[in-house]
């Protein structure tokens, strides 16, 4: 990982870094080698930490307050909004979060996906951070369903639900994730535990998920390889630090807006309605977060099939390295793929749209044309453009187009050379 | 040669029935932490409910929870009757005759589970296209039997298990 070797200054840092190196590790992330040319899009790793970070510690307060019981929950998250000091800005603070970590992770991963950062050598971190993603589903849709009201209730049912499409052992399956014949106490109860369980997984998987980065070092806006350390680095401390505490703080003030001002508009007003499982709510929709997801699970007319659909859609991603078959990573020289990955954009967000929307008329037919997109995108878009398209002049280094001004042609190295 | 063979084979013996022995006892303590979380003796003593069906008018229904699930009990007229039988059995995605959902002699009384088989909600009485019920989550139509007859649900409403313990009682469970 280091280029160079770390001794401590004083006597005692040098024997405690023979037995346990921290200090050469605390080395290592201070002097990191990292692009010079990396843009804010790049600063969005440091705000999900500082999410993850959020969500551990207003859950742990929360958690001291809430009561995970059928009969009092609901309660005791009134309890902590009027009664506990502060507990409305916690409660806010964890119920935004979650929003928040989610806004962030998808910038995180169209980042990806628009630089190539998923591409090889990081093929592992891209895995990584899509097993972090899902682990964050899991929590998110668990904590949703922790306040008790009729969204948390009928969520709960529709999504565990959704393990009843498999064939045979289906219903077995929900019974055996209810701990009842229905969403009931001893799901409440389950859902509290993992959910407090799942962001230390998630940190575990951070760690390693960093690891991995640090094995062969960030992408770039360019997304050419570079030699490390070299006039195209710059060390991680203070450089990348102070670019990530900024783009933090513009985020913190976004974060702080929703908080205090419009807290709840994320939310759905339903869920401050105490769960009754003899009455659906006329129209559920799951969070935002989820809506892309659910609008491909609403456009297919059979149970299973929705549901294989839906679970494609994420699982998918987990081979998109070995389905982009251009040697070039970053879109920025890749004129075609470029026009597509804007089209991708666009798709998710419409799915967004339309899964907050009633499944019928034109929402069912635009939620069908975008989930037959959102395949074809990955499946064949991907694969095929990467052997047509012809690309842009890729520059030496990262050094070469910003001190002449310009990728020139005689700087510029041809795509079949190694990148 | 032969002995060197020989050892070795004892050795790969040794490992096989080691690691077997091992999986079983892993299973064997996995078994109880994946069990644990099936529905316990609490949950299932409450397998029975019985309700009291004097009051409800024909072609009035009433709700009640069972199981932690909403149950309908129906007292259909014998012209919801007569258009339930009327349906021909090639346009039901899941075909089964209306006498096949009620208990013979008591065809007004329609007992199902209140849990539309999509995905769970509660689908609405009195709506739809086919003069039963609709499911507001995701639009399954259901009708006059509680039969799929349009939408993403892909079986007709479960009847659970019951029986009339007199003209006025009905226990289901």
């Amino acid at each position: 990982m280091s280029e160079h070797e770390y001794t401590p200054k004083s006597k005692a840092g040098k024997w405690f870094n023979d037995r346990l190196p921290l200090l050469s590790l605390g080395a290592h992330l201070t002097d990191y080698p990292t692009p010079k040319n990396l843009n804010y899009w790049w600063t969005f790793g440091g705000i999900l930490t500082f999410c993850l970070i959020t969500q551990i510690v207003t859950g742990i307060v929360l958690a001291m307050h809430y009561v995970a019981h059928a009969d009092l929950a609901f309660a005791s998250v009134e309890h902590i909004m009027r009664d506990v000091n502060y507990g409305w800005l916690i409660r806010y603070i964890h119920s935004n979060g979650a929003s928040m970590f989610f806004l962030a992770v998808y910038i995180h991963i169209f980042r990806s996906l628009f630089y190539g950062s998923y591409k090889s050598p990081r093929e592992v971190i891209w895995i990584i951070g899509l097993m972090i993603y899902l682990l964050m589903m899991a929590a998110a849709f668990m904590g949703y369903v922790l306040p008790w009201g009729q969204m948390s209730f009928w969520g709960a049912t529709v999504i565990t639900n959704l393990f009843s499409a498999i064939p045979l052992v289906g219903d077995s399956i929900t019974t055996w994730l209810w701990g009842a014949y229905s969403v009931d106490n001893p799901t409440l109860n389950r859902f509290f535990s993992l959910h407090y369980l799942i962001p230390f997984l998630i940190l575990g998987l951070v760690v390693l998920h960093i690891w991995a980065l640090h094995v062969p070092g960030n992408n770039n806006p360019v997304g050419i390889d570079i030699k490390k350390p070299s006039k195209d680095t710059v060390p991680f401390h203070p450089y990348i630090t102070i670019k990530d505490a900024f783009a933090l703080l513009v985020f913190m003030i976004i974060f702080a807006g929703f908080v205090f001002f419009t807290p709840n508009v994320l939310g759905h007003s339903d869920n401050y309605i105490p769960a009754n499982p003899l009455v659906t709510p006329a129209h559920i929709v799951p969070e935002w977060y989820l809506l892309p997801f659910y609008a491909i699970l609403r456009s297919v007319p059979d149970k299973l099939g929705g549901v294989i659909l839906m679970f494609s859609a994420i699982f998918i991603l987990f081979v998109l390295p070995w389905l982009d078959t251009s040697k070039v990573r970053s879109a920025v020289f890749r004129p075609i793929y470029r026009q597509f990955f804007w089209i991708l954009v666009i798709d998710v967000l419409m799915l967004g749209y339309v899964g907050a929307m009633p499944a019928e008329g034109i929402y069912l037919v635009l939620a069908r044309v975008g989930t037959i997109y959102y395949f074809l995108h990955f499946i064949v878009v991907m694969p095929v453009v990467g052997y047509l398209e012809k690309t842009d002049p890729i520059p030496m280094s990262i050094s070469e187009p910003v001190l002449t001004g310009g990728a020139e042609p005689s700087l510029a190295r041809k795509v079949d050379d190694k990148v | 040669m032969s002995k060197e063979e020989k050892k070795v084979n004892r050795r790969d013996f040794l490992f096989t029935a080691s690691y077997t022995v091992g999986a079983v006892g892993v299973g064997a303590v996995i078994w109880p932490m994946i069990d644990q979380m099936n529905p316990d003796k609490a949950q299932q003593a409450l397998a029975t409910t019985e309700v009291d069906i004097s009051n409800i008018e024909p072609g009035k229904s009433i709700t009640v929870l069972w199981r932690g699930k909403p149950v309908f009990l129906k007292r259909r007229t014998p012209d919801e009757i007569a258009e339930a039988r009327a349906v021909n059995m090639d346009d039901l995605p899941d075909p089964q005759k209306d006498e096949e959902r009620v208990k013979e002699g008591k065809d007004e009384w329609l007992v199902m589970l209140g849990v539309c088989t999509h995905l769970g909600c509660v689908p609405l009485k009195d709506k739809g296209d086919f003069n039963g019920w609709f499911c507001p989550c995701h639009g399954s139509h259901y009708d006059v039997s509680g039969r799929i007859r349009k939408g993403p649900a892909p079986t007709n409403m479960e009847i659970p298990k019951f029986e009339f313990v007199d003209n006025n009682t009905i226990k289901i469970g």
